[in-house]
């Protein structure tokens, strides 16, 4: 009697335990480079966060408005000593202060957005953006009159060329002879900046705006004069309705869905991933009632080939502003080439210095 | 390079050369009275964001330009207050002021990031933008930018033709022979101080209610500073300011249609150039002796009257 008295209670207590142990809410924490209101780049990851705050045992918070270095590297050192089981931090110049970080809290889980370094408890992630991007150079190659497409970009860097080399091979597919002009404004959020690069674009005769930049101020350029835009990040319509055609957009919430799925399972581990548009991490904004229904059609068929792995956007020949061949007929891009491309296709104006 | 793509150049350089119009104007009636405010920046991005405030409150974006002038103006009474009433190092008033009011903007603009306020649009003006060139580039903007055509010279005939304008400077040339002449000179800085914040505001709240319609952290960008610089680019002339104002806004624009147009000189080269020119020019006005024209007692601090 006795011995089933001491059983129960070890079991009762075993039981509480776990029962403890799957009650343990899952704190997760993100680090965004600008306002969450931006309507940009750190919006949407807070959506992505948001999706997460509605899954069971998980409690979220986030950090916005975050300089890049010294301060950025307080407020995860803060996080990880407060006992933040996983922290995302969601741009490029988080990676050396979150490395030192991951170091000294090696029981925390550190995930990096869009860089490559990595640790034991730090992985790194980002997406095919340049599928999307692809899908919305057809978009505007479909749309321009003028022949002439102008793309306002931020940073002479692999992640920026790499956009606008798929986007203009979009442009290309459907409008061979279009040219694509580029203009550096060297910041990622800077309305004022961005607008006026817009408008320069728009001097030379643009007559299609796209964007790799986190402000509305390139779209609000493009309504004024009349003409079209393509916006980034999220869905932009609401800044320049008369002017937005589409977007490509990131949609992280299945993205960080898995990872905290990996994480309460136990499976996680530090990797480099890239999922492409098959995963629905990037997409493309609802198509605006401007554009005609055949070129829809098209950029949907286009979008079903690359989701089925058909098409996969840099595959040769690809030659760069010289004329010289970089990617040979018939071959694929390596991940390793595209992670580095520092070069323009053909049919760009521009420097990629 | 043509016609078609000079005459738009002009156009954007009168425009991106307004906001640093109103803060260089502003920043020389400062500094006529003997007061260095170098927290224009600070001035600037305050009356960007109550500017933005208000007009998204009111939707009237007359009423937001006149508000933002006065948040500008209370801005700068902190740096009044430091440097008038507790006799503090005017450089590193305005130093803190910048800080305060860039990290001040940033917290209270939060919210306020992704919105879009009603704003100026551009009104040509009938007949004058008719004007083959001159037309387009001068009378084809909105209403903010004509203002600034009317502000220098009657801030010139306010500085050279008036005894109160005349008192003012003998505030910032000669305190003591302003004092000894009745004059109350901390009165004069006070009023120096305060018009030139309200112009730094309106410079502020160009940028967020005409050139964009939107409000993010550091939207004014460093535009405090080259007003600063031009100050001195100037010789504490109103006039002189525009042309210096024009020419900064002229360099922004050019760098950015020279890449749109195709050239292949590195982007990186291009940005330098508005920062290098600023240098130049510092370098070229001393050279010129013009850094003499400076109010005699400008930064110099002044006992109160007993």
């Amino acid at each position: 009697m006795r011995l089933l008295k001491a059983l129960i209670v070890v079991m009762m207590s075993l039981s509480l335990s776990t029962a403890i142990a799957a009650e343990k809410e899952l704190n997760v924490g993100f680090i965004y480079v600008s306002p969450i209101g931006d309507a940009g780049w750190s919006y949407a990851h807070d959506q992505g966060r948001k999706a997460l705050a509605e899954m069971p045992g998980v409690k979220t918070s986030y950090v916005e408005a975050v300089a890049e270095g010294p301060d950025s590297e307080r407020v995860m050192l803060n996080m990880a000593r407060k006992g933040y089981d996983v922290i995302f931090a969601t741009s490029f110049g988080y990676m050396d202060p979150m490395l030192k970080v991951a170091k000294q809290f090696p029981k925390t889980k550190f995930m990096h957005c869009s860089g490559f370094k990595m640790a034991d408890n730090m992985g790194n992630y980002f997406g095919r953006m340049y599928q999307a991007r692809y899908l919305s150079g057809m978009v505007a190659g479909g749309m321009t009159k003028s022949k002439t497409i102008g793309y306002v970009a931020a940073f002479p860097i692999p992640e920026v060329i790499r956009g606008i080399n798929a986007f203009t091979l979009g442009v290309q597919a459907v409008n061979p002879d279009a040219v694509v002009r580029v203009v550096w404004t060297k910041t990622w959020y800077d309305p004022a900046t961005e607008k006026e690069a817009a408008k320069s674009l728009l001097d030379v005769g643009a007559d299609v705006i796209a964007q790799h930049q986190d402000s509305p101020g390139p779209q609000e350029a493009a309504q004024e004069k009349g003409v079209y835009s393509i916006g980034y990040n999220s869905d932009m319509t609401a800044f320049a309705p008369k002017a937005h055609l589409t977007a490509p957009i990131w949609n992280w919430a299945p993205f960080y869905k898995s990872v905290i799925e990996q994480v309460q399972k136990g499976t996680w581990k530090a990797e480099s991933v890239w999922p492409g548009m098959d995963t629905g991490i990037v997409d493309l904004a609802p198509f605006s009632a401007m554009v005609p229904k055949e070129l829809q059609d098209k950029v949907m068929a286009a979008k079903a080939d690359i989701i089925a792995g058909k098409n996969k956007v840099f595959v040769g020949p690809i030659k760069d502003q010289k004329g010289a061949v970089k990617i040979a007929e018939g071959v694929m891009a390596p991940d390793q080439d595209l992670l580095g491309m520092t070069w323009f296709v053909q049919g760009i104006v521009g420097t990629t210095e | 390079m043509d016609s078609a793509i000079i005459i738009p150049l002009l156009a954007a350089a009168v425009q991106s050369g307004t906001p640093i119009l109103y803060a260089t104007l502003g920043e020389i009636f400062t500094e006529k009275s003997g007061v260095l405010n170098l927290g224009v920046e600070g001035c600037m991005i305050i009356g960007a964001l109550t500017g933005f405030i208000v007009a998204l409150a009111t939707g009237s974006p007359v009423l937001a330009f006149v508000i933002a002038g006065f948040a500008g103006m209370t801005a700068s009474a902190v740096h009044g207050v430091v440097c008038l009433w507790f006799k503090g190092n005017q450089v590193v008033s305005g130093l803190a002021l910048t800080i305060l009011g860039a990290g001040l903007a940033n917290y209270l603009g939060t919210s306020y990031v992704g919105q879009i306020a009603p704003g100026f649009k551009p009104v040509p003006v009938p007949l004058l933008s008719q004007i083959p060139a001159l037309g387009p580039i001068f009378f084809n903007h909105d209403p903010l930018v004509y203002l600034t055509y009317c502000i220098p010279p009657l801030m010139w005939l306010y500085l050279t033709r008036t005894r109160h304008g005349l008192s003012l400077r003998a505030a910032g040339e000669y305190p003591a022979a302003a004092t000894a002449a009745g004059l109350n000179v901390a009165a004069y800085r006070w009023c120096g101080i305060l018009v030139g914040g309200f112009f730094m505001g309106l410079g502020g709240a160009y940028l967020s209610l005409a050139y964009t319609h939107l409000w993010t952290n550091n939207l004014t960008g460093g535009r405090g500073w080259i007003a600063v610089a031009l100050v001195i680019f100037a010789f504490w002339r109103p006039g002189r300011a525009v042309f210096g104002a024009y020419l900064f806004g002229g360099i922004m624009a050019l760098q950015l249609r020279l890449q749109a147009s195709g050239t292949q000189l590195p982007s990186s080269l291009l940005l330098m150039l508005p920062y290098a020119l600023t240098v130049i020019v510092l370098v070229m006005s001393s050279w010129r002796q013009g850094a003499n024209e400076a109010p005699a007692a400008l930064g110099v601090n002044v006992e109160p009257i007993d």
